[in-house]
């Protein structure tokens, strides 16, 4: 379905199979395919009780009493707890600690848990939950995003001192950080008038983006079982067991030593486990009940119960001189946060600092602002702030260069950014940045078929409609649309994101094997895969076990900012060069090693240069096995400057180009992906096959947010919390994809690789919005297109 | 909640008389999501795959009794050319899984208005076959379906069968949804011409409060319409066309789409399926089918 043109070789020499660059079959795989993988949610102990949470029903109240009394008489009933029931911090949260375990004062959402019950089987504490009384004090909801940010008279979501104000990034009202960047003229005071009257053609555009699910399929379940030390195991699955600790253990009153994490199967992540969801109340039931308390959400309750990417609105005005050269741009970009901070202030950085995009602009004036809300809670997916920018600036660039006449990838290239620009942070990008070759090798990539040359032209399933057999070809137009994203790689902004990796080199049954530990999360990403690879290629070791994450061993960061195969794969790597030198060292002082002879590691001996085998490892090690534990650090950065912005903020940036081809039905609003092409620098193909697919998923999901992904809010209340609703791309939605892979190395990187996860949802979305523009001549703003949007009505009213 | 499991279909008519508030399983694909959902909680379950023949159709004179059961997978097998508008309907239904389980009899069961066999059952007079233990009532779709996932079907009746007319012309069916597959109807449209009676059938889904017919274009159609030689319409006649079928329309706004797009969207539908249906009945093959 996919036609790939991804590099051969590694470069790297190594007689060992299965090493970085190779594409090694992963563990999981067929595990998962055939559909015996043991998610999370399967998980089951001989006495366990089951976990449910009551939820608000309003998006915001005063809570003015829970009576648990009924509930707790129900036979079959272990526990009912409150926020009373608490016994150390009532709040959590990654950046702040804002949000309640259990609701107390107010509810800020709809679906905020208000109380907890731990029952004998799913059905009684279904129950239970339908005997507990809540009296609520009804409040007016704070749902329009640019009143909470800037009408001083709207409501505050958050009483003042509830969340700390650090009188710089953040200074009350319902904003969690507004971050301005100013350069050039704007950094000295310019006003866009000044700037206006400089510039030939000026281009302005009010965009907006929906609130997208990461619709991840594995609902967020978990199992806790109470320990005979007073502590608690949790099995779970999240995007990073350390930061879970950290949150639940002074929830529970408990030393970080006595809760320990395992990483339960993760079916699938995408941001939506860095927040925590139900591991504090599980944990809370188990140790009150003195049984294991597994939970396990519901899809609704799923929708209801992770953070989702955030809805932005935004304002753009973009300056050019008549060659096409830009001269300013300026952006308001808010996203709407929701009710408690989760990420947004990081979102904002994100956006903030990549909200122009990756193209030289002198003069730069952004705002991005993230604001309290009482809607759902907003926080961390695969983009990452990246994503809603993108679509605003990317629409800026077909809207300049339609009026300039100029071909979009040409006006892209002219003001393209390169190794050694600097991005509006001030930034200055030291790895190679091959953008104008990306965009060009987007454009000139061969055109899928035409319609006429298909071997059925009025096969549905090539059709917009597809099955539903709305148009049998009449009045469907072709579009072609580009895009170009950047993301920062790893965490931002001062952030020491670091990794650790335990690896271990022994004689095991008379030949040498590697065991590998680390807290790393595979989300299905592929990261037990890489951390194989990466041990193979370093110890020259074919046998490698991955051992289960868990917080046995030190931080392994997030799986999230696309940085696992760099933190993680750098931990692993470093982890690996300890042992070798130690088992190098071995050699030298038992082997017959000749003295100063340079040595490696290979197909499981010590090799000399010439590649000779002095010691069969199994030997060298008979006993005596080698560990070492290293923590990986990236580079470090800073916090750019409350007032403009500046300041090396990033590790790393990645880039993704992308080409839409699609097919419109006119008339209906329907719309075909036919083929996008993705062009992308990874710095080095770690995994090869591994790679394509996390290009192929992004864009994937990039698809479903340009035309059909959007959690539905009218007044704080989610309309569609099921996936009859909430669409996500099928099959048939999901266009042949031509995969073009550089690798151009970034020097600081392990590897020289670039983390490539997230780049492809950034370009993805725009670019298929410019191929509809293209195909209809609608302006389309806004993402998901609807088919309203296409036709030009209205659209629909949202009511709760 | 007790569960029921009836080998006969005798057996099952006698539970359902005795408890006329247990709810008949086919499929599942409705009556299990509202249950994981926790919308519903019934006190009873009738399971009716055990029952022998409900999953079977048969010629029944020119037309076909299709089994209450029969799964969308074997309607698509089997009746594309013994009813072209249902099969294509089931065709677009949700996804290979469901389509296996998934019945006609389940979709009349839970007469939801976007429920993709009602269009084509009502264009093309389709009869549903109601039975109890008092015996057998047929009653013609076009008084099927009474409000808002109401219908004609009493308490104690399970529905048997639906007997499928013999298509005596070209029959259409498309259904608008914002995915390219496995999509609940944002508006869905059947038409049916028939050359022995001279009358044009429509069914609309998804656009009111039950599936609608609209009866001021079956009119306006079948006195246009060239029933000797299938003339192409004029242009305006076709439009006009569109325009009563929307103007029959009941729609709201709601999650899958604005009430202005569905009326608009089901002029479209409509004017395609009418000029495709003449294209058709020129073409001839459809008109002796
Ligand atoms: C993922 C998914 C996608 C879907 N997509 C579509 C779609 O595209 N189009 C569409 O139309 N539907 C769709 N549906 C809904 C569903 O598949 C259809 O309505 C199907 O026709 C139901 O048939 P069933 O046999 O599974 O019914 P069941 O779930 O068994 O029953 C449905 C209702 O009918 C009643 N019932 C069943 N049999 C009888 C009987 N013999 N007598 C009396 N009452 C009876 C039941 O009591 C219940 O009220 C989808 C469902 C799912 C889960």
């Amino acid at each position: 379905m996919s036609e790939t043109t991804a590099p051969a070789s590694t470069g790297l020499p190594t007689a060992t199979r299965d090493g970085v660059g190779a594409s090694p079959l992963r563990p999981d795989g067929a595990l998962k395919a055939t559909g015996e993988f043991a998610y999370s949610s399967d998980m089951w102990t001989e006495d366990m009780l089951w976990g449910a949470t009551l939820r608000s029903p309003h998006p915001h109240a005063r809570l003015l009493g829970v009576d648990t009394a009924a509930a707790l008489a129900l036979p079959g009933v272990h526990a009912v707890l409150t926020h009373e029931d608490v016994p150390g911090e009532k709040r959590y949260g990654l950046e702040y600690a804002d949000q309640p375990v259990l609701a107390f004062g107010k509810v800020r959402y709809k679906g905020e848990p208000v109380a907890i019950v731990a029952a004998d089987h799913p059905e009684t504490a279904r129950r239970a939950l339908d005997r507990i009384r809540v009296d609520y004090e009804v409040l007016e909801p704070v749902s329009d995003p640019l009143r909470a940010a800037f009408d001083p008279d709207c409501p505050l979501v958050h009483e003042e001192g509830s969340v700390p104000d650090d009188g710089r990034h953040r200074r009350g009202g319902n904003l969690a950080r507004h971050q301005p960047v100013r350069t050039g003229a704007f950094a000295e005071g310019a006003t866009v008038e000044e700037l206006r009257a400089r510039a030939d053609v000026v281009v302005t555009g009010s965009y907006e983006v929906g609130m997208q699910d990461q619709a991840f399929l594995g609902p967020e379940s978990g199992l806790a079982v109470p320990a005979e030390d007073g502590g608690v195991d949790l099995y779970v699955a999240t995007q990073w067991l350390h930061v879970d600790q950290g949150q639940i253990a002074p929830c529970l009153g408990l030393a970080p030593d006595k809760v320990r994490l395992a990483l339960a199967g993760v079916g699938g992540a995408f941001g939506a486990r860095e927040d925590l969801s139900m591991q504090v109340h599980a944990c809370l039931l188990a140790l009150r009940a003195r049984r294991p308390v597994k939970i396990v959400y519901n899809r609704e309750e799923s929708f209801l119960g992770h953070v989702h990417r955030h809805p932005a609105r935004m304002e753009y005005e973009h300056g050019a001189t008549g060659d096409g050269a830009l001269l300013y741009a300026v952006a308001r970009i808010v996203l709407d946060g929701g009710a408690y901070t989760s990420t947004t202030p990081a979102v904002v950085g994100v956006a903030a600092s990549m909200g122009v995009g990756p193209y030289a602009i002198p003069n730069v004036r952004v705002d991005a602002y993230g604001v309290y809300t009482t809607n759902p809670p907003c926080g961390a997916m695969r983009g990452f702030g990246a994503v809603q920018a993108c679509f605003g600036y990317e629409s800026q660039m077909d809207a300049l260069a339609a009026r300039l006449g100029a071909h979009p990838v040409d006006l892209r290239v002219a003001n393209a950014l390169a190794q050694g620009s600097r991005v509006i942070t001030g930034q200055r990008i030291d790895a190679p940045l091959p953008m104008a070759e990306m965009l060009l090798r987007a454009r000139d990539a061969p055109m899928p078929p035409g319609r006429s040359a298909l071997p059925d032209p009025a096969d549905p399933r090539t059709l917009p409609g597809g099955v539903s057999a709305t148009v049998l070809g009449e009045g469907v137009v072709r579009g072609v649309g580009y895009a170009v994203g950047m993301k920062n790689l790893c965490f931002s902004e001062g952030f020491d994101d670091y990794s650790t990796a335990r690896v271990r080199l022994e004689s095991v049954g008379g030949g040498p094997a590697v065991t590998v530990h680390t807290a790393a999360a595979e989300v299905g990403q592929g990261l037990v895969t890489v951390q194989g690879q990466i041990a193979r290629t370093e110890l020259g070791v074919e046998r490698v076990t991955v051992l289960p994450a868990d917080t046995r061993v030190g931080s392994a960061g997030s799986s999230s900012a696309s940085r696992q195969t760099y933190m993680t794969g750098g931990a692993v790597k470093a982890a690996c060069e300890a042992v070798r030198e130690r088992v190098l060292a071995l050699a030298r002082e038992r082997g017959p090693v000749p003295p100063g002879a340079r040595l490696s590691l290979s197909g499981g001996a010590v090799v000399s240069a010439s590649g000779d085998v002095l010691v069969p490892l199994a030997e060298l090690l008979d006993g005596s096995p080698v560990e070492e534990t290293r923590e990986y650090h990236h580079r470090a950065t800073r916090m750019v400057d409350p007032v403009n912005g500046q300041g090396d903020s990033h590790v790393q940036f990645g880039m993704c180009v992308h080409r839409a081809v699609v097919d419109v039905d006119v008339e209906l609003g329907l719309v075909k992906v036919v083929e996008m092409t993705a062009v992308q620098d990874v710095g080095r193909a770690v995994h090869p096959q591994q790679l394509v697919g996390q290009i192929q998923g992004a864009t994937a999901q990039g698809v479903g947010l340009a035309l059909m992904e959007e959690v539905q809010v009218a007044d704080g209340v989610i309309r569609n919390p099921s996936f009859t609703d909430y669409l996500i791309p099928t099959v048939l939605d999901t266009p042949p994809m031509r995969i073009d892979v550089l690798e151009c190395p970034d020097p600081a990187a392990p590897y020289g690789l670039r983390g490539a996860g997230e780049p492809g949802t950034l370009s993805s979305t725009p670019a298929v919005a410019a191929a509809v523009r293209a195909a209809t001549g609608r302006a389309l703003t806004r993402v998901p297109i609807r088919p309203e949007d296409i036709v030009g009505l209205p659209a629909p009213r949202r009511r709760r | 909640m007790e569960f029921l499991s009836p080998a006969t279909w005798e057996e099952a008519l006698a539970a359902k008389s005795e408890r006329p508030d247990a709810v008949p399983i086919m499929g599942g694909t409705d009556v299990m999501v509202e249950i994981n959902f926790d919308r519903r909680r019934p006190p009873a379950l009738i399971d009716l795959t055990r029952v022998p023949g409900l999953r079977e159709w048969r010629a029944d004179g020119d037309g076909v009794r299709l089994g209450a059961g029969v799964p969308y997978t074997g309607i698509v097998d089997a009746l594309g050319g013994a009813a072209p508008a249902l099969a294509a309907a089931a065709r677009s239904v949700a996804s290979p899984q469901i389509r296996n389980r998934g019945s006609v009899g389940g979709n009349l069961g839970g007469a939801s208005p976007a429920g993709d066999a009602h269009p084509p059952l009502l264009a093309t007079d389709a009869v549903v076959e109601l039975a109890s233990v008092g015996g057998v009532r047929r009653v013609p779709a076009r008084e099927f379906y009474l409000g808002p996932r109401r219908t004609a079907r009493r308490d104690d009746e399970l529905i048997a069968a639906v007997l499928l007319p013999a298509p005596a012309g070209p029959q259409r069916f498309a259904k608008v949804g914002t995915r390219n597959a496995m999509v609940i109807a944002v508006v869905s449209f059947a038409l049916a011409l028939d050359a022995r009676s001279r009358t044009v059938g429509t069914g609309i889904g998804s656009a009111g409060p039950t599936p609608l017919r609209a009866p001021g274009a079956e009119e306006f159609a079948a006195a246009e319409f060239d029933w000797e030689g299938g003339a192409p319409l004029p242009e305006s006649a076709v439009h006009r066309f569109g325009e009563l079928v929307a103007a029959a329309a009941r729609p709201i706004d709601d999650v899958r789409g604005s009430a202005g797009y569905r009326r608009h969207a089901l002029a479209v539908l409509a004017r395609r399926a009418l000029a495709r249906a003449a294209a058709d009945y020129r073409e001839g093959g459809a008109r002796c089918a």
